[in-house]
């Protein structure tokens, strides 16, 4: 070998390495599987190197293919009217009148989060954002989320406040408020935490962009963050079970840079506004790779690209570490041919890499060159078309099982149970946590976390002589312990709980992004958890008419063979045609409280997998409490029909807890009281009796707690339509509950607990 | 009054800025980018929330050294009025303009809550001529250095020049578990002002309680004697 080819080798030694020929090994390291491997093999007629066989691996990675669950995916409703894009987009597009559409998405960081929290949730976040700039709109809202084990373990202390710094460092830097969300504490996630990201954005209804390439010959543009050696096969990792040495993992994390985010945004929303983008994909999961194949699949073209002009941030990355780094902050865009001069002022401007890399051609096929040789040459059409999508068997739990009262042993006052309550960290305040989230930039934001079922956040410049505007209401609900007793009634009981949520806001309820949190799907039970709960939350969007416009599937959640509890998360969006009639859950001194949806004859409460059985047994047991969807439809009409009267000033859904511990949240914020009316039937109970917890307690679904300065009419109104209701009682000044001749509860100490409970276990 | 608001990469509060000035004057600021060095005379020149450069390095430190900055330190010795707030303050600290410095929060945490201002004894200050002593205001704060420290002499300095803006204070229905001071600053200040009265740094955000729905209209009303005036 001479001196010159000596040196030649040395230049390009590790790309040589990836352009060598793979084995099955290297495919099974890579996390497929033998059959996947020959079936590669066979499609692209060739045995792939190691460039080519890794930008298959993280294409047929759980998290890029949805292998085991586009089955299932597919059966989803995802139509409607008011939907202009479902899924299959970087984020599902509604139409919400005047000209305007919400582009919004939710989206799982989940494996990340647990080995590195702040960066995890960081990229989190700033990956659901960029999947709604990219389709052009801005965002306006952030929610998350969140899921995590044991309160009184240490390393859930870790991880919550490294997931929420994580959160509040993106979200707060970029200026995009988060205004709700969610966090529950199981020992099912002491090793697979849950951090799931929503975006809410909003953008001109005929500007909107899309990710299918165009037209053979136009430019393919990078622009954005460079490339470096961060979160390299992160999609396949996110796609396997963790073990004990999964922080071994850490490498496999990417690293957000909210900076870097503001200026892309910014940037890609200035060339936006000119005519010079055609198509564009964020580089999320699987970067490169994904965004390239993505957009030539969906514009049924080809693409080339010289990775010898991607930005990088170290030298002598390899094709194959260039085309799987999933560094943040970078996007994909064809431009319109001689546009490209005026797109690099702008990104100058903003002080962001640009750079032409490649172009659109006709052949079908994605071809890399680096270092002057050709790193790869495969057909697009086996990437996407001929991913594996498996039929795995599945078992789904169908529990029926009801807890007989009388079998309940009672050793507790309502006083002792409503102090359990609220010393659960499930129940109490959130304040610890949203206290560190920026809520209000952007001035928009017009009810946040704890002060509404749903937060509210106003369209800019909708507000005119007659209105303050109209406004996006934005929730995210599920209870992992009902779907895991049953998926069915647990799926439908999230979309109805958020459809709830977002009309006791004063919002109509409009569309749902999901994130299906599961864990491994090659086990039966598990595979029948994912498809009865896609199964109930199919059968209540369909009825509620909220479609599922986007979404994100997130499995294998499990460590040493132990996983979660099934979490499908439904992130739900509606509308208010005037931001003043929003209702917040506070009452005043002499409103009237009833609940909705729950006769005066009514007493027996749903007591199986409720909160108040886990404080008298200590486990949950039993099925959840039923759906009954006509109901839960009623209920919504209702609250909105009482609110476009303005007939109501709060309204509360009941959920977690039951019907005590909902009018407490009432009466918290101005430290009020009430004598409450219990039905005739209980008027003589003591304090331990079981069928007053019951109904105290019980978490019988489809029932809104209002408040009302306006009885009569709210009463007309209701037996007009036949709602069910029952008054609750006249809130009063004293602070205290009183329940006649069984006790009084002092909302102070109570309230104390609310607050404090989860601020004094985190410092 | 022709007023601008500074802009850097990585502000995030200028155009709420801008809608609580365009909701009490007719003319919209001017919006001065960073690199900007030339600009017309102004009469009042605000610097934004957000994290300015990342805030990667102490905030502000990088803004502070923009090419506008030198624009923003003639209009101050020409007697125009300037306010930064959050971000902004930091800017103005780290460029000098204001003295003193801003370290992380006391309980190290980002927070974002609403607080309760008390209007100082003042020397003549455009910002604060058009409130009583004493007078009370609710705007929120969201920051994660805000805990103005000073040295004690600096600090006696700024008390017996009248150049303490505001102080954060206990409001009507406080809550005694919770500390009315967010971030543990020094003398519980709010904000300070230049010695001439007319700079003032406040890390509280009164472009975000300009709207009755949301967190009330103390900040808009703030806003709206500060320009009143100015203009004077």
């Amino acid at each position: 070998m001479t001196v010159s080819n000596n040196k030649l080798y040395e230049d390009n030694k590790f790309e040589y390495m990836v352009q060598q020929e793979s084995n099955l090994e290297s495919a099974l390291e890579m996390g497929l599987t033998k059959e996947e491997y020959n079936l590669i093999c066979t499609k692209i007629k060739k045995i792939p190197n190691k460039t080519e066989l890794g930008i298959f691996s993280a294409m047929f990675s759980e998290h890029c293919s949805y292998k085991s669950s586009k089955k299932w995916l597919k059966t989803m409703p995802t139509e409607a009217s008011h939907v202009i894009q479902g899924p299959g987009e970087n984020a599902g597009v509604i139409d919400i009148g005047d000209g305007l559409a919400a582009i919004f998405k939710i989206e799982s960081h989940n494996h990340p989060s647990f080995i590195e929290p702040y960066q995890g949730s960081a990229t989190g976040v700033g990956g659901i954002l960029r999947d709604v700039f990219t389709m052009g709109a801005r965002p306006i809202a952030l929610l998350n989320a969140l899921r995590f084990g044991s309160a009184s373990k240490p390393l859930t202390k870790h991880l919550l406040s490294g997931v929420v710094k994580g959160i509040g460092g993106y979200g707060n830097c970029i200026g995009i408020p988060t205004v709700g969300g969610e966090t529950n504490f199981d020992k099912s996630y002491d090793g697979n935490i849950l951090v799931n990201a929503m975006a809410v954005g909003l953008a001109d209804k005929d500007k909107i962009f899309y990710s299918a390439a165009t037209g053979a010959n136009n430019p393919v543009i990078y622009v954005g963050a460079k490339t470096g050696r961060d979160g390299i096969h992160g999609a396949t990792m996110a796609s396997a079970e963790f073990t004990d040495s999964s922080s071994e993992k850490r490498p496999t994390v990417q690293v957000g840079d909210p900076f870097t985010g503001k200026l892309l945004l910014e940037a890609c929303l200035e060339l936006m506004n000119t005519d010079a983008v055609l198509s564009i994909q964020d580089m999320g999961a699987a970067g490169l790779t994904s965004s390239s194949v993505e957009m030539a699949s969906k514009g049924s073209l080809g693409m080339f690209l010289d990775l010898d002009l991607v930005p990088t941030r170290e030298e002598q990355m390899t094709s194959y570490e260039i085309m799987l780094s999933e560094s943040q902050e970078r996007m994909l865009m064809i431009l319109k041919p001689g546009s490209e001069n005026k797109a690099k002022l702008i990104f100058d401007k903003w002080d962001l890499d640009f750079a032409v890399i490649g172009k659109v051609t006709d052949t079908g096929r994605l071809v890399l060159n680096k270092n002057g040789f050709e790193a790869c040459n495969i057909p697009i059409n086996p990437l996407v078309e001929d991913a594996p999508e498996y039929d795995r068997p599945y078992e789904i739990i169908n529990n029926k099982k009801i807890i007989d009262l009388n079998k309940i042993v009672i050793n507790k006052t309502i006083n002792e149970i409503l102090v359990k309550v609220f010393k659960n960290p499930n129940m109490a305040s959130k304040k610890w946590i949203w206290e560190q989230y920026d809520c209000s930039v952007m001035g928009d934001t017009i009810l946040s976390s704890g002060q509404s079922d749903a937060a509210i956040v106003k369209i800019h410049g909708t507000e005119n002589h007659n209105s303050l505007g109209k406004g996006l209401a934005m929730t995210t609900d599920c209870t992992p312990r009902y779907v895991k007793a049953n998926p069915f009634e647990g799926g439908m009981q999230a979309v109805c709980e958020a459809a709830r949520n977002i009309a006791a806001s004063g919002a109509k309820p409009l569309a749902i992004t999901n994130n299906l949190n599961f864990g491994n799907p090659e086990k039966k039970h598990i595979m029948g958890e994912i498809v009865g709960a896609i199964k109930g939350i199919s059968k209540a969007a369909s009825y509620l008419n909220t479609p599922i416009v986007s979404g994100n599937v997130s499995l294998y959640n499990e460590t040493n063979g132990n996983g979660i509890l099934p979490t499908p998360v439904i992130g739900m969006v509606g509308i208010i045609n005037k931001v003043e009639n929003c209702l917040g859950v506070n009452s005043e001194e002499g409103n009237t409280l009833l609940v909705l949806g729950q006769s005066e004859e009514f007493v027996e409460g749903w007591i199986s997998s409720s909160i108040y059985q886990e404080i008298i047994n200590n486990e949950f047991d039993g099925a959840p409490p039923p759906i009954n969807l006509e109901n839960e439809k009623e209920i919504i009409d209702i609250i909105l029909k009482l609110n476009e009267e303005k007939l109501i000033t709060a309204a509360h859904d009941i959920s977690d807890g039951g019907l005590l511990p909902t009018i407490c949240e009432m009466l918290f914020k101005n430290n009020l009281g009430i004598d409450l009316n219990l039905p005739d039937l209980l008027s003589k109970k003591d304090s331990k009796d079981i069928l007053l917890h019951s109904w105290c307690f019980g978490e019988d679904q489809g029932r809104v707690i209002v408040a009302t300065k306006n009885l009569n009419k709210v009463k007309l109104l209701l037996k007009k339509y036949n709602i069910k209701f029952f008054i609750l009682g006249e809130v009063n000044s004293s602070s205290n509950l009183n329940i006649k001749n069984v006790t009084t509860i002092s909302i102070n100490d109570i309230k104390n607990l609310y607050e404090n409970t989860l601020t004094s276990i985190m410092c | 009054m022709r007023s601008g608001v500074a802009i850097f990469p990585g502000s995030n509060c200028d155009r709420d800025i801008v809608v609580a000035i365009k909701k009490i004057t007719p003319k919209a600021p001017l919006k001065l980018w960073h690199k900007d060095t030339e600009f017309p005379n102004l009469d009042l020149i605000v610097i934004p929330g957000g994290f300015s450069f990342g805030d990667y390095l102490r905030c502000g430190a990088l803004a502070a050294r923009s090419p506008i900055i030198r624009n923003i330190k003639n209009h101050v010795s020409r007697g125009g009025s300037l306010l930064g707030i959050c971000n902004g303050f930091q800017i103005l600290i780290e460029t000098g303009i204001l003295p003193g410095s801003l370290i992380r929060n006391k309980n190290l945490l980002f927070t974002c809550k609403e607080t309760i201002l008390e209007i100082q004894n003042t020397i003549k200050s455009p910002f604060t001529e058009g409130f009583q002593i004493g007078e009370q205001i609710k705007i929120p704060v969201a920051h994660n250095e805000g805990n103005y420290f000073a040295p004690k002499p600096l600090l006696d300095e700024l008390n017996n020049e009248g150049r303490i803006a505001f102080k954060y204070v206990k409001g009507s229905d406080f809550d005694n578990k919770v500390a009315y001071n967010p971030n543990g600053s020094s003398n519980d200040i709010a904000g300070i002002l230049s010695p001439n009265g007319k700079v003032l740094g406040m890390m509280p955000h009164p472009e975000r309680a300009i709207n009755s729905l949301h967190g009330g209209t103390d900040g808009l009303r703030f806003l709206t004697k500060c320009i009143e005036h100015i203009v004077g």
